[in-house]
């Protein structure tokens, strides 16, 4: 469990929440704890609703039953104000960096701290700098984003939220579409990220590799709930067959005959 | 904002009157916070105002000429040819200069902003600025539509100028008129009234197209076939906004 201040938890709860699109019914009763200072990775299917459930932490979503608390305080129930005061403690890295290709590096990462107003024009620089530097893309400075390889500019995303030293990051699928040596990259940059910076972290992935080398705690996502969570040597020797499957990368039998039968590739 | 038109249309009636006040606020929220928009709306005006002058003068050039010959063709033998000068003057400030801008700008315009803020809403680039907290009405929508809705108008005024310069040259060239007789028709007829009245429609076509550009690429999903449909329909309601406006202004202001 989180700290409690003034009251309130320190941390990032998921309370039944349920998210359909049309007939679709992505999130079903979803409930899930994230306990300061630690990284949860959440794994599961292509198309589970992972990243369904990221966005309603930042408001970008919001549920159709069920809450999400950051901090004690009800996403959803936000006014304006608050919830721009919320957003500012959150990082968000997107699947795909989310750039703004309009935009030079360094014009991405200050945008953010420039509308905090936090920091004087010399600090901003600064903490460019150093965030370019944590990330390993020191002198990238002025490279618009489609100048740069994928891996860059995942790290160019990770920059740009913790360039805003934000007491939550939340990583969504930060390894997907990398060969294996930049995957490991980003791992690593990850792991320093909460090392350096303490910060709590969701990251949302179907990457194994990924989830044990960064993950304290791992929550399955199956059928819009969790199936499972716990730590990640508890979830590489559960006995659920359903995680086994996922975890081991094993096809269902069934679905491989489908697809063989129809002519669809895997 | 974003799910705001899926919304809308999917919702009962009762709940769109709540949805359209609820935005409304928004809007207004939107519009206060010059903090943010203040700083983007010169570079909007340049780039949806100024970079439209030249197809905006290019339309207006033919215009001139169309509607000299035309007129002189119509006329001959009948009116006294000076008319050249009123039908010109009238037709290009009160209609021709209007109208034509605005669905030039519609396609220029409305299309480059759709097609913008739809690539950015399926790049995830519009989440990533509400994640920095911005106020994406704020950011994106209101410095468009506030450019468009000033440089709509300028730009209209220098079509104006432009169609019967066209005109003036083309009848004491190719038609058997003389320039005191064309100013003499053009001066016969003139209200000031001729002039504000193109020019207020032309800032509500500046309103109109920018904002449903807006709305169309902020609504956009599923990827470039996505921003392709949303920036078609950016354009063609921005047409039909143009006409619809145009027949509004006429009942009203005339």
């Amino acid at each position: 469990m989180g700290k409690w201040v003034d009251g309130r938890s320190e941390m990032i709860r998921f309370e039944g929440v349920c998210k359909r699109f049309g007939e679709k019914v992505v999130l079903d009763e979803f409930t899930l704890d994230v306990p300061e200072g630690q990284t949860t990775v959440i794994i599961g299917a292509s198309g589970s609703g992972k990243s369904v459930a990221l966005k309603h932490v930042v408001g970008l979503l919001e549920p159709d039953a069920g809450r999400v608390e950051v901090d004690g305080l009800v996403v959803h129930e936000l006014d304006w104000e608050a919830l721009s005061d919320l957003r500012a403690r959150i990082g968000f890295v997107f699947q795909f960096a989310a750039l703004f290709d309009s935009m030079t590096v360094e014009e991405n990462i200050r945008l953010g701290l420039e509308r905090r107003r936090q920091l004087s024009g010399a600090d901003i620089s600064a903490r460019v700098t150093e965030s370019l530097q944590l990330v390993g893309l020191d002198g990238s400075e002025h490279r618009l984003p489609a100048e740069l390889s994928g891996g860059m500019r995942k790290r160019v995303g990770i920059a740009r939220a913790i360039a805003l030293r934000p007491k939550y990051i939340l990583y969504d699928e930060p390894t997907t579409g990398l060969d294996p040596v930049t995957s490991a990259v980003i791992d690593r940059l990850m792991v320093r990220v909460r090392e350096e910076l303490g910060t709590t972290a969701i990251v949302v992935t179907h990457d194994m590799r990924s989830a044990y080398t960064i993950g304290d705690r791992i929550a399955m996502l199956h059928e819009g709930r969790v199936r499972a969570v716990d730590g990640v040597q508890e979830i590489q020797r559960t006995t659920d067959p359903v995680v086994r499957q996922f975890i081991e990368g094993r096809p269902d039998e069934a679905g491989v005959e489908a697809m063989v039968v129809t002519g669809r590739s895997a | 904002m974003n799910s705001f038109a899926t919304t809308l249309r999917e919702s009962a009636p009762g709940q769109r009157v709540a949805q359209l006040g609820a935005s409304a606020l928004v809007s207004a929220r939107a519009l206060r916070d010059a903090r943010t928009w203040g700083p983007l709306l010169a570079g909007q005006m340049r780039r949806l105002g100024v970079d439209s002058i030249p197809i905006a003068l290019f339309i207006a050039v033919f215009t001139g000429i169309v509607l000299a010959l035309l007129s002189s063709y119509i006329f001959t033998g009948a009116v006294p040819l000076y008319f050249v000068g009123a039908l010109v003057g009238k037709t290009v400030m009160m209609e021709l200069g209007p109208v034509l801008t605005g669905m030039a700008l519609a396609g220029r315009v409305g299309a480059n902003i759709a097609a913008e803020l739809g690539t950015m809403k399926v790049t995830e680039q519009v989440d990533a600025l509400e994640t920095l907290a911005f106020d994406t009405r704020a950011y994106l929508v209101v410095p468009r539509v506030l450019a468009g809705t000033l440089m709509f108008p300028v730009i209209t005024a220098l079509a104006m100028a432009m169609g019967v310069l066209a005109g003036w040259v083309t009848a004491i060239n190719l038609l058997d008129l003389s320039t005191p007789e064309f100013v003499k028709g053009l001066k016969m007829f003139y209200k000031f009234k001729d002039i504000w009245f193109g020019l207020v429609k032309s800032a509500s076509f500046g309103m109109a197209v920018t904002l449903l550009g807006c709305l169309q690429g902020l609504a956009t999903s599923g990827g470039a076939a996505g921003v392709g449909h949303r920036t078609t329909r950016a354009v063609v309601l921005g047409c039909e906004a143009i006409l619809v406006l145009d027949a509004f202004w006429a009942l009203v202001l005339l």
